[in-house]
């Protein structure tokens, strides 16, 4: 928590962050639905994305898009992994994680009884963030492997080849659509978490995202 | 790379777009594909906004003259591009200050030209790409083109005749055993499609480089173009032309090509996606003047380099 938040305000997210989180919002979005408009011409599984989640209206706009788009999320990763490991982000914010603190509040995210504490993330919170960048990770390697699988031979054999390094960028793109799934989830059901990631700061009087039910 | 003296959108000299862009009767509009194979899962799932107006059931319903249909195909193919770009960037960019198609579409090009020049930059002129074993040869080899496989062009070896133009110093048209008198090369490469999947199979002919120092070529140009019997066209960044792996190839699996896999001649890249694979091909021209091709045209980027 930073110190120069207004008076009665706690300082939640920093602009970088909030920069970079809504700039990935179009940048996932358009990578995701160019990206299934991709896989539909030659679909992996026995299933087809609905054209009306595609971007691009056929396979070489899909593409068009997917390695345009591209430059901005590279562009967004690099900053944030840059800026995360300078600030002490990373270290600070989702370190240190434990499997068994994961599973505890886990316990009790499901029985409704983890309390959300301000700018502070719990332990499923932690893990899921660095889920995510685990899989962001891979899913840009894969990608450049599936995108130069010449010139970038070495990284196309640590995934095992041409054809299992689309499998690899498959799942680690349901990994982030999972994610977004259970991220955005979360945002409903705590309203209050929105509002600092567009400001930056909250009233630490306001019980966020506590609905009344607070079993201690 | 050599720069383009051309915008991506300009046309080859006395040639519109849509005349190039321009299919047979029976190219499958939503299914652009690369010019060499044949993807299944593809076919089996047209695209509905594009599926009442598929060939054969037009042919079906009416019977349009052949100038008729491809007039109709470039249309149809037009409007497909269009609502896709548009549609894209309504789904974009809602909320935001609204742009035209246009708009998007000229950010899309100009980035797909970005990507061409950042992987010019990327591409190792000597860097070889992975070569296999007899064993590891995909059986069928898939078919894959803008048409189906009965419409593959039918060529008469009796008056085919390789002509070669622009930059170079020896203009003598070739036959077919001209060329294959030259030095052979062969390879057991992987053919990765655009749609995204890959077969391996094996050619050999003659290494480009080889024949473009035979007829005298400006090595220095930017770029080489190929014109083929089926009216498809493509091209080439210079240093991939030079490639020692970038073959003029007159056999598949150790005989002949087969009429499917671009009889008498085809393009064997394995350092480019399979559409810049030409097939079928008639002309060979050396120019500083960007050549395009049927689908870079339409959209698929143009370096295309794996």
């Amino acid at each position: 928590m930073e110190k120069t938040a207004k008076p009665g305000k706690v300082r939640i997210h920093r602009a970088p962050v909030r920069i970079m989180h809504w700039l990935n919002v179009p940048i996932i979005g358009a990578m995701l639905m160019s990206g299934w408009g991709i896989y539909n011409a030659s679909p992996l599984f026995g299933f087809n994305f609905p054209v009306e989640l595609t971007l691009g209206g056929w396979l070489g706009g899909s593409i068009a898009w997917h390695l345009a788009v591209m430059w901005g999320l590279a562009a967004n990763g690099l900053l944030y992994v840059i800026w995360g490991l300078c600030s002490g982000h990373f270290r600070r914010d989702f370190l240190p994680v434990t499997p068994r603190s994961v599973l505890v509040d886990t316990k009790l995210a499901l029985t409704l009884r983890l309390k959300h504490r301000l700018g502070q993330y719990n332990a499923v919170q932690k893990a899921l963030y660095l889920f995510v960048l685990l899989c962001g990770m891979v899913l840009v390697l894969s990608g450049l492997s599936i995108w130069k699988p010449v010139q970038l031979s070495y990284l196309v054999a640590v995934f095992g080849g041409f054809d299992r390094a689309r499998y690899v960028h498959f799942f680690a793109m349901a990994g982030i659509a999972l994610f977004v799934l259970i991220h955005v989830a979360m945002v409903i059901m705590v309203p209050s978490t929105l509002l600092p990631m567009i400001t930056g700061s909250a009233k630490p009087g306001v019980k966020r995202g506590q609905r009344k039910i607070t079993h201690d | 790379m050599t720069e383009y003296k051309k915008s991506p959108h300009s046309e080859p000299a006395g040639i519109s777009r849509d005349q190039l862009g321009a299919s047979p009767a029976r190219f499958g509009l939503a299914q652009p594909s690369t010019a060499v194979s044949q993807a299944q899962p593809v076919h089996a799932q047209p695209q509905p906004d594009v599926s009442p107006t598929r060939p054969s059931a037009t042919q079906a319903r009416f019977r349009l003259e052949p100038a008729q249909q491809k007039q109709l195909y470039r249309l149809q193919r037009r409007l497909l591009l269009r609502s896709g770009l548009t549609l894209g960037a309504l789904t974009l960019l809602s909320g935001c200050n609204m742009q035209d198609g246009d708009g998007v579409d000229k950010v899309l090009w100009a980035m797909s030209r970005w990507n061409d020049r950042v992987q010019g930059w990327l591409f190792g002129g000597q860097r070889l790409a992975q070569t296999y074993g007899a064993d590891r040869l995909t059986r069928p080899f898939p078919f894959n083109a803008f048409y189906p496989e009965d419409n593959v062009p039918e060529i008469d070896l009796s008056t085919y005749r390789l002509e070669v133009s622009g930059r170079i110093t020896d203009h003598q048209p070739w036959t077919l055993e001209k060329l294959r008198a030259l030095p052979q090369q062969s390879q057991i490469t992987r053919l990765i499609c655009i749609e995204g999947w890959s077969a391996i199979g094996q050619w050999s002919g003659v290494p480009l480089r080889l024949f473009l120092e035979r007829i005298g070529a400006d090595l220095h140009a930017g770029f080489v173009s190929f014109r083929c019997a089926d009216r498809y066209y493509s091209s080439l960044d210079m240093a991939t032309a030079l490639h020692p792996q970038t073959t003029l190839a007159l056999d598949f699996a150790g005989k002949t090509l087969p009429d499917s896999f671009g009889f008498p001649l085809r393009l064997r890249v394995p350092t480019k996606l399979g559409f810049k694979n030409a097939k079928h091909i008639v002309a060979i021209a050396v120019t500083n003047t960007y050549p395009g091709g049927y689908w870079e045209d339409q959209g698929y980027n143009w370096f295309s380099g794996i």
